[in-house]
């Protein structure tokens, strides 16, 4: 048996390689063809299951082109368990080493963003907050305050236009995107995860906030990029979108 | 400790379809003859969101079977402690009727390849696969059912039946069966049997479950025909006629539609489900 899987392992993702011995048809007829069946479905299914985690990258490479990159992609990175919902995670470093497509050199944050949004939508639920906990304590408790955020919030960085460049390919009538660095902030308000822009103030915070630092702390790295970082956008983003699990207040 | 008989770990003798995420809310508000809907156990283990949300707010009206996809049972390698462990968190959850597997191979050391392999027929593979199916009954406290595979060819080395290594491993573990007539007539046509011939070697009493699905037509080496189990169409008429052929010898069961591909709209699936319960009426138990 441990022959058999790997000859069939060798065969299956490699149309050069010999198929495995000891295959019959019906009437004891040697069934090369009847392999290709196998490997078949292992192609087909694998870059199905592609197509489906990186929908902006099969649109912006076309059917043909991503078919091609699928097809190397499944040789060189066959999923490691049957958890297909998270099949692709080597993508963004195959795309780093991929020359061919090095001159739209967005893609690998593309594949990134993808992988994030379905790591949101699989995430666990957060359970319910109550945003009028961050009013009932005075702004010194609060800013020496930690805040935990749901399973849901990914945070992708990025140099390009991310969160526009999705929304170009994903949104009708979406405007072009901009020359603009946009690191994406990802928040699931009920079901559905939805990438935000971020500036590099909002990033160096909501990094911080991540990492367990009061908001004292992250405030402090937030005006290090902007001295008049204000945090009212961000935190009625997060509110409005149930992105924060937990507020803890410093013990007495 | 294997809770065969209980009412709880049995689905109703009626119709089920394979769910899909996109037919929520109109299979609520249009089931037809549908009882029971089947999950591919690996599409639920996230840790929440609305995979598990759909399956919350199904679950009072429909019984569930949790079919498994990626155990690699059929392999040579130890069983995945920890994927048989998320398996088990499902099952506690959801507290399915029915739990079910393959009797096929996809995991080869840390690589899954995502489809179903077949095996030889041996007294080596039948230890091995009887000692996985003991390993699952074990960790999730319950039957399984086993589901026979779809075959595109032979092994030379195989030493007995499907028939048979099915037959042996009800014996020896107490599992049950999931008998797909699709995968039935796909098999037979491919390697040149009668798929009433197989029935009639096929421990009927065993079927906890059957499978009807489509399947595609293609040619093999020497230009004979060679059938794709493929669950993108309608189930052909000659499977219909073999559910039919094994109700008769079962009496009534839980009959599912499978339709993974090309998932049509639900009017469609509901119809195949008409189907089935059509098919059904004619064999309830006097």
């Amino acid at each position: 048996m441990t022959k058999l899987h790997s000859q069939f392992r060798a065969a299956l993702l490699d149309p050069e390689a010999p198929t495995p011995t000891g295959l019959r048809d019906g009437q004891g007829r040697p069934a090369a063809k009847r392999f290709d069946v196998y490997r078949n479905n292992v192609t087909v299914a694998l870059i199905e299951a592609l197509r489906t985690a990186f929908p902006v990258l099969h649109k912006l490479l076309g059917t043909q082109n991503f078919d091609q990159l699928a097809r190397l992609f499944v040789r060189a990175h066959p999923p490691e368990t049957p958890l297909m919902m998270h099949y692709g995670g080597a993508m963004p470093a195959f795309l780093e080493g991929f020359a061919p497509l090095s001159h739209i050199a967005y893609l690998p944050d593309v594949s990134r963003l993808e992988l994030a949004l379905r790591r949101s939508y699989h995430a666990a639920d957060a359970p319910a907050f109550d945003p009028a906990r961050l009013g009932v304590v005075t702004t010194d408790v609060l800013m020496a305050s930690t805040l935990t955020l749901a399973p849901a919030v990914e945070l992708v960085r990025s140099p390009w236009p991310l969160v526009e460049i999705w929304r170009y390919n994903t949104a009708k009538g979406a405007d072009k995107p901009r020359s603009v660095p946009q690191s994406a902030l990802i928040t699931r308000t009920e079901f559905d995860p939805v990438p935000h822009a971020l500036d590099a103030a909002q990033v160096a915070w909501i990094t911080q906030i991540r990492a367990g630092a009061t908001l004292a702390a992250a405030q402090d790295a937030a005006s290090a990029h902007d001295p008049d970082f204000d945090l009212t956008p961000l935190l009625s983003l997060l509110i409005q979108t149930n992105a924060i699990a937990d507020l803890t207040t410093p013990k007495e | 400790m294997l809770d065969a008989t209980s009412p709880a770990h049995r689905l109703p003798a009626a119709p089920g379809v394979g769910y899909k995420a996109q037919h929520f809310t109109d299979l609520r508000a249009d089931p037809g003859p549908v009882k029971w809907l089947e999950i591919h156990a690996e599409n639920y283990m996230g840790d929440g969101g609305r995979p598990h949300a759909q399956l919350r707010a199904l679950r009072p009206d429909f019984a569930m079977s949790v079919h498994g996809v990626g155990l690699s049972i059929g392999g040579q390698d130890p069983l995945d402690a920890g994927h048989l462990a998320r398996l088990k968190t499902l099952v506690d959850w959801l507290e399915p009727a029915s739990f079910s597997e393959h009797l096929a191979w996809s995991t080869h050391g840390a690589e899954f390849l995502d489809d179903l392999l077949p095996l030889p027929y041996t007294e080596a593979t039948f230890a091995c696969v009887a000692d996985h199916i003991d390993q699952v009954q074990d960790v999730l406290g319950r039957q399984m059912l086993l589901e026979n595979p779809s075959s595109y060819l032979a092994f030379e080395q195989s030493t007995m039946s499907e028939t048979e290594f099915l037959s042996a491993l009800v014996r020896r573990t107490g599992c049950g069966l999931l008998l797909d007539v699709n995968n039935v007539f796909i098999s037979a046509t491919n390697l040149g049997y009668t798929p009433r011939g197989y029935l009639d070697a096929y421990p009927l009493t065993s079927v906890g479950e059957i499978h009807v699905g489509g399947h595609a037509e293609d040619a093999d080496d020497h230009g004979a025909p060679l059938l794709i189990d493929s669950h993108g169409s309608a189930t052909a008429d000659p499977v219909w006629a073999l559910l039919d052929h094994a109700l008769a010898g079962i009496g009534p069961a839980p009959v599912l539609v499978e339709w993974d591909n090309d998932v049509p709209d639900w009017p469609t699936l509901r119809a195949e489900a008409e189907r089935a319960a059509l098919t059904l009426s004619a064999h309830v138990s006097g």
